[in-house]
């Protein structure tokens, strides 16, 4: 992989660790609250369905995910199995590609029902 | 007379420990254990050392399992009911015994452009850099390493990825991405920003744990993703 690649990748796993670590936090404590308030699925989705911020905070989050998990699994995957080129980037960008779509499902879920 | 029970590794990478019975000191070394061993016992103990005063980072080992320099350790610190195990550094070649093939690692120095490029002649004047900026304080915190090999032999990830810079190397680089004076600086990046180079390292610390002179490579490694990012970002690496 060419250095500036390489160094490119390191500093967009950095950022979106970064935005992920933001997002756990706000995701546990929603969901914590959800179920302290005793809401019902249907509760909590009247809630979530229409609500833009809802859509936006979860689209950023799919987003932070698909970036984050195939830049930290392809340095797992060369290191202990040796396989890294080319090869490995498509894999990789389809890993990105699938957790964009079912995050994308997940979060249209939530917004449009 | 008080003995201590050494085991030294004798032979190659093929060898096996050979146990042998030292008389113990007062204020003894674990290189003068060694020493004792190859005049007194065994001549034929091959053994690396040069200054004996933590100068040259000739005469480190691996003793009890732990890579340091023998002429700065003494017994009473880390011997374990009168017993101790001597080994050559882990992550490079054996030559005999104690002794190990650095080459590897003054190569991986010169692959990370750990040597300094500058474009002044005699005939110009002192270059003036002045101690305060922050890049010769980051430099002043690296330069210090004599390359005795403990941080290269105490990294995990030189143990299960040979081709990996490893951290003197990158500790070299970093000192010198930090001297104004030098002029190559992207080709440095380059060389160290590559799959094998700083972003393979997994920030264990072990390095810096380890390191003699209490240097932390660990943080110049650090230094060198974020700078290596910014040149990346910038195009400067292409």
């Amino acid at each position: 992989m060419k250095p500036s690649t390489q160094a490119k990748l390191w500093y967009a796993q950095r950022i979106s660790a970064m935005v992920l670590a933001l997002c756990v936090l706000v995701h546990l404590v929603t969901i914590l609250y959800a179920i302290k308030s005793g809401l019902s699925a249907s509760a909590i989705l009247s809630r979530t369905q229409g609500n833009a911020a809802f859509a936006a905070f979860y689209g950023l989050f799919v987003v932070a995910v698909a970036i984050h998990a195939p830049i930290g699994l392809a340095r797992v995957v060369e290191e202990w199995l040796g396989w890294r080129g080319r090869s490995l980037g498509i894999v990789m960008l389809a890993l990105a590609a699938l957790l964009t779509a079912m995050g994308a499902r997940a979060v249209w879920g939530l917004y449009g029902g | 007379m008080q003995t201590l029970a050494v085991r030294i590794w004798r032979g190659g990478a093929d060898g096996d420990f050979q146990r042998y019975d030292v008389p113990r000191r007062d204020s003894q070394t674990v290189l003068d254990v060694v020493t004792h061993v190859q005049r007194v016992i065994d001549p034929t103990l091959s053994y690396r050392f040069s200054c004996r005063v933590g100068m040259c980072g000739s005469c480190a080992m691996t003793v009890n399992g732990v890579a340091r320099w023998t002429c700065r350790t003494h017994v009473s610190k880390v011997a374990v009911n009168d017993t101790l195990e001597l080994a050559p550094l882990s992550n490079l070649p054996i030559v005999k015994d104690l002794t190990t093939d650095m080459t590897v690692f003054f190569d991986k120095w010169a692959s990370a452009r750990g040597q300094f490029k500058g474009d002044k002649t005699r005939a110009d004047d002192f270059a003036n850099v002045v101690p305060e900026t922050p890049a010769r304080k980051a430099a002043d915190a690296a330069i210090e390493c004599i390359g005795c090999g403990v941080c290269y032999a105490s990294c995990d990830t030189v143990s299960w990825r040979p081709d990996y810079l490893g951290p003197a190397a990158l500790n070299r680089a970093w000192s010198l991405v930090n001297d104004v004076r030098d002029t190559a600086q992207n080709e440095r990046l380059r060389a160290i920003a590559d799959d094998a180079g700083c972003h393979a390292c997994h920030t264990h610390t072990s390095c810096a744990e380890r390191c003699p002179k209490s240097l932390s490579p660990t943080a110049g490694i650090s230094g060198l993703k974020k700078l290596s990012a910014r040149a990346a970002i910038r195009g400067e690496l292409d």
